[in-house]
């Protein structure tokens, strides 16, 4: 026995409709068994946690009690104070088990990784979003099977797309009526015959056939170009932004499509991103739960707290200032090594010139020319950009360079 | 609430140095490019000045607050 990833393979779809039948079946006739999907839960828990040596299961169990205490914990302290310093102390906890994770590689010390469990990221953004959402009083009650609820859901526990409590809450309390669920079966399916193709087909293409042809290619001839940068490596970065995706893409509306078949509008992470028009447009349609995430829990809060306690007064530099701690932010998560950092800056300084850019036009609005050509060389030159971040960030160079 | 309205579409003209906000009070402040994330913030801050009135970052809901009357029924709501 071994863990099964969910979705990695064709074959898991057939035991998970199988598995969700009763859920269907019940909601088609307007009914939510809660006592099945908590057994449905339990079945793909222990087939993704507990097929191998286990500790992956006993690090989750570990990190929900966990989580469990720093969210009621702060829920019953915030019914009576609200300090800023209780607050910080209270979403620093939440993120405590992801920093022993992510630090592990770092200090190489096998030991602290207690808490390593496929998905805990995702996790954890739900958890610090519910203390954030508390401390704002807009979550006022929730109840500990809601929460595990909430944290479990499986068609997202993996890699998310990243719900909210209170959007998730308004479908689970209600069954959709039979018209709704005609049309969420309906935009599952589609969405799963689209993910089938994105991940098992292109994203195969690009990730089992192509990629490994071209870094091989890539890596042989680094001694002809200066810094090894040949033709291959551009290569390299086309086909690794087409895997990266694919593959991911193809997974979300996976997510997607099974939470619509449980009668759950999970958000979607994707909407078509290489048509963007510049990085700021990029960013509200890569991986769009992630980054809605970021910029209502991180840029916002802290765009909002310098405002007020009027610490910058230029509102560009204001707008810079957080953009660095924003990226800078999402380049650690991704893991402590110099390309997810770099590729953190990157994006933060690509950010920045757009806002620039963007300042610029408006003041000179009737001299830059608008039409056709200029909007396709805005999307040709933004994918340019994204492309050369992934290329940073698949951490190629790091191996074209220092391998 | 015309009272609001006029404050907000001046906050409005203020924050993004646009003349024309406004016009259509309707119009979804964020799909146009209006409002950025920034923008937004600087809206929030100047709205609880003004009015007096709290929002939390975590209240504010886009497609509820996305158009100046929109904007101008939750203010009124919440003073």
């Amino acid at each position: 026995m071994h863990n099964i990833t969910p979705y990695s393979s064709p074959h898991y779809f057939i035991y998970l409709l199988i598995l969700l039948l009763p859920i269907i079946i019940g909601l088609w006739f307007g009914k939510r068994f809660k006592i099945y999907d908590f057994f449905a839960t339990i079945v793909i828990l222990i087939t993704a946690f507990f097929g191998g040596n286990m500790s992956q299961g006993i690090s989750l169990i570990a990190y929900v009690l966990f989580e469990m205490l720093v969210v009621f914990g702060y829920l019953s302290y915030r019914k009576k104070h609200n300090s800023f310093g209780i607050f910080s102390l209270f979403v620093f906890l939440a993120i405590v088990p992801l920093i022993f994770v992510k630090l592990d590689p770092l200090i190489n010390n096998p030991t602290i990784s207690l808490f390593a469990f496929m998905g805990i990221s995702y996790l954890t953004f739900k958890s610090v979003e519910i203390v954030m959402e508390m401390r704002d009083g807009v979550i006022k009650e929730i109840k500990p099977f809601e929460f595990m609820r909430f944290l479990l859901f499986f068609p997202t526990i993996t890699s998310g797309p990243i719900d909210r409590f209170r959007r998730f809450q308004k479908d689970v309390l209600n069954a959709p009526s039979r018209e709704e669920y005609i049309e969420l079966l309906r935009s599952g399916v589609n969405k799963l015959m689209q993910g089938l193709l994105y991940k098992f087909i292109i994203g195969y293409i690009f990730g089992t056939l192509l990629l490994p042809r071209v870094t091989v290619m890539a890596m042989a001839s680094r001694g002809q170009a200066p810094l090894g940068l040949s033709w291959y490596v551009l290569a390299y970065m086309y086909v690794y932004s087409m895997y990266l995706f694919f593959d991911f893409a193809g997974y979300s509306l996976f997510a997607v499509a099974i939470s619509n078949f449980m009668g759950v509008k999970t958000p979607m992470n994707f909407n078509a991103p290489f048509k963007s028009k510049n990085i700021k447009d990029f960013w509200n349609r890569w991986h769009m739960t992630l980054s809605f995430w970021f910029r209502d829990f991180i840029y916002m809060r802290l765009t909002f707290t310098i405002i007020k306690h009027k610490w910058i007064k230029n509102r560009v530099a204001i707008a810079n200032v957080s953009y660095f701690a924003l990226f800078l932010i999402m380049g650690i998560w991704h893991g402590e090594t110099w390309y997810y950092i770099v590729y953190g800056i990157f994006h933060a300084l690509a950010m920045i010139t757009n806002d620039a850019w963007l300042r610029y036009k408006r003041k000179h609005r009737k001299q830059i020319p608008s039409n056709k050509f200029t909007e396709a060389f805005a999307i040709f030159l933004t994918f340019n950009i994204v492309c050369f971040s992934f290329l940073i960030f698949s951490g190629f160079l790091n191996t074209l360079w220092f391998s | 609430m015309d009272e609001i309205k006029t404050k907000l579409v001046d906050i409005l003209k203020d924050v993004t140095g646009l003349d024309n906000v406004g016009t259509d009070p309707d119009a979804d402040l964020f799909k146009d490019g209006t409002l950025d994330s920034m923008a937004t913030v600087e809206v929030l801050v100047t709205l609880q000045d003004t009015f007096g009135i709290t929002v939390p970052v975590s209240e504010f809901d886009r497609s509820q607050w996305s158009s100046v009357n929109k904007i101008a029924q939750r203010v009124q709501e919440l003073e």
